[in-house]
């Protein structure tokens, strides 16, 4: 039954959910000139999301317990990949990165098949889950010098630097993740966590080009045992150091190294592989910074 | 037509509790910097305090046995048997590495932070002292003496998380942490033993106890107190206390040993 008293209702309702969906949450987000709107990322994320990190970003969602690493819960506002130095939160365009990219060797996805705005406005939701975004700025992001050529020397510089900062400690001495304290590793969460094994020619989690590297060192890992040496190293040291990591990583040619299940020992049974990113896609998202 | 009244009415408000900010609930005192205002004019000589003594009942567990093989040095400079070093009792029961604390009771006064830092020193792999109490954004100076590296990584709950090598012969690391928690677990991920206890308070009436339970909160306001004693496997226990002016009161604390 339509009367107009009806209509003059519904059309209140109306007007007030869509008043309630645009002001309702205290965060935004922002990449280059699209700004994120958080309500239309809650329903992104009840969608794709909430099924492993739960529907109150705890990380607790219902498939959560099935999967190593365990998903990121977003309401400690934690985060592994970032430009920024440790102990900040990342920039808007950290979790981007992030969400483009997926975390490879976890069951972490590339969200590349949503469009920006979609990811820029899951953005804007998921920092609503931590006060942290409300009451802190993100530090500057660590400024990244250009990098020299890699030559014989600076390859051996880093070969000691290797030593002389103890990465072999976890790493293990030829970069297998089996030094003396691999073992005992933990999470934040008190969760064991194996330190990166460069023979295995896996990617990295927070990307793949020598910058990436450079910042994975210089940042730290939040959440991990993998601390920062923003303080230790020098720009050039660092380099050094990026150079002689390459020499670790064996590169099995000829044979994706993407979407193979993998039999950790131990561990039981094989980690969900993350889906096919080709360099194309790779790509076309650097450009889309 | 008074029902459906009430239905209309239901539904034009819903929209209204969808306006509240989502999120994990707004910004609370305690997320809040604890520190801003200059410190309160103490309205005491200096002579009012609460000071007493610390001491564990029941059987203090056995202690876990720490294995420094992978670094010689540090095994070194501790004899034969290592153990952790949570639990330190003296005669008749006095616990050690316990913080007492004003809980409540200073209102809303702010207090500054000291110009100087507290330090904690990383010697023979293990943290030194193996609680450190401190004020809300007073420096806190990280050294090690090590000839080995070590990273410093507080797991906070309120304050920022963060991570950091520090290999041999390098400056301290400087921090603070802008929020009263107590206490931070703060550990070495190198060295699975390295264990430590960061406390931040937004004011300083604070203290930690030695081998002998004792403790001294000196300069106290003329007031009505709840004192806390923490200890971190044993928990916490408090005490109400009024003291006047230039008054001087006894307090002793128990806490019951269980194992862990």
């Amino acid at each position: 039954m339509i009367t107009p008293r009806n209509t003059l209702v519904a059309g209140a309702c109306l007007v007030l959910s869509v008043f309630s969906l645009t002001v309702g949450f205290s965060q935004e987000s922002q990449i280059g000139s699209l700004n994120g709107n958080a309500a239309h990322g809650k329903q992104l994320y009840r969608r794709y999301c909430a099924g492993c990190h739960g529907d109150e970003g705890n990380g607790e969602g219902e498939n959560a317990r099935h999967l190593d690493p365990r998903p990121r819960d977003f309401t400690a506002a934690v985060f592994k990949c970032r430009s920024t130095p440790t102990g900040s939160l990342p920039l808007d365009s950290d979790l981007y990165s992030t969400l483009e990219r997926g975390v490879h060797a976890s069951a972490m996805p590339s969200w590349y098949p949503l469009t920006r705005q979609e990811r820029v406005d899951l953005i804007a939701y998921i920092k609503n889950f931590s006060q942290r975004f409300r009451e802190e700025k993100p530090q500057p992001p660590l400024p990244i010098p250009a990098e020299p050529p890699a030559s014989s020397e600076s390859i051996s510089h880093g070969k000691q630097l290797f030593q002389k900062m103890e990465c072999w400690k976890c790493h293990g001495a030829d970069g297998h993740g089996n030094g003396p304290s691999a073992v005992t590793l933990m999470d934040s969460k008190n969760r064991p966590i194996a330190p990166y094994d460069f023979t295995s020619g896996e990617r990295f989690k927070c990307g793949e080009s020598n910058q990436d590297l450079y910042r994975i060192f210089m940042t730290g890992l939040d959440g991990t045992p993998m601390p920062s040496f923003m303080e230790d190293l020098k720009p050039e040291e660092a380099w050094d150091l990026v150079h002689y990591l390459r020499t670790l990583q064996k590169k099995p040619e000829g044979q994706s190294r993407q979407g193979i299940a993998r039999i950790i020992p131990g561990k039981g049974p094989a980690k969900p592989a993350s889906p096919q990113v080709t360099a194309e896609q790779q790509s076309i998202a650097s450009k889309n910074h | 037509m008074r029902i459906r009244n009430l239905y209309l009415i239901t539904v034009l408000l819903l929209p209204l509790t969808l306006l509240q900010p989502h999120g994990v609930g707004a910004a609370s005192g305690a997320g809040n910097p604890s520190v801003g205002g200059p410190a309160a004019p103490l309205d005491s000589n200096g002579a009012s305090a609460v000071s007493g003594t610390v001491k564990m009942v029941g059987q203090a567990p056995k202690l876990a046995s720490i294995n420094m093989a992978q670094e010689p040095a540090c095994a070194k400079m501790h004899g034969t048997q290592m153990t952790s070093g949570e639990v330190v009792t003296g005669a008749d029961g006095t616990l050690g590495n316990v913080i007492v604390y004003v809980s409540s009771g200073l209102g809303d006064r702010a207090f500054g932070p000291p110009s100087q830092p507290a330090i904690i020193d990383q010697k023979g792999c293990v943290y030194s002292p193996h609680i450190i109490a401190l004020q809300a954004n007073q420096k806190l100076e990280v050294v090690n003496s090590d000839q080995t590296s070590h990273n410093i990584h507080p797991l906070p709950v309120n304050n920022r998380e963060w991570n950091k090598s520090q290999p041999p012969g390098m400056p301290p690391i400087e921090a603070t942490f802008a929020r009263e928690e107590i206490a931070i677990p703060v550990k070495c991920n190198v060295h699975p033993w390295m264990k430590s206890y960061i406390a931040v308070f937004k004011h300083p009436y604070f203290a930690v106890t030695g081998k002998d339970g004792g403790f001294e909160l000196r300069n106290l306001p003329p007031g009505t107190y709840t004192i806390t004693a923490w200890h971190e496997k044993f928990g916490a226990t408090e005490q109400k206390i009024t003291i006047g002016a230039n008054e001087a009161k006894k307090l002793d604390f128990v806490l019951k040993a269980r194992s862990y």
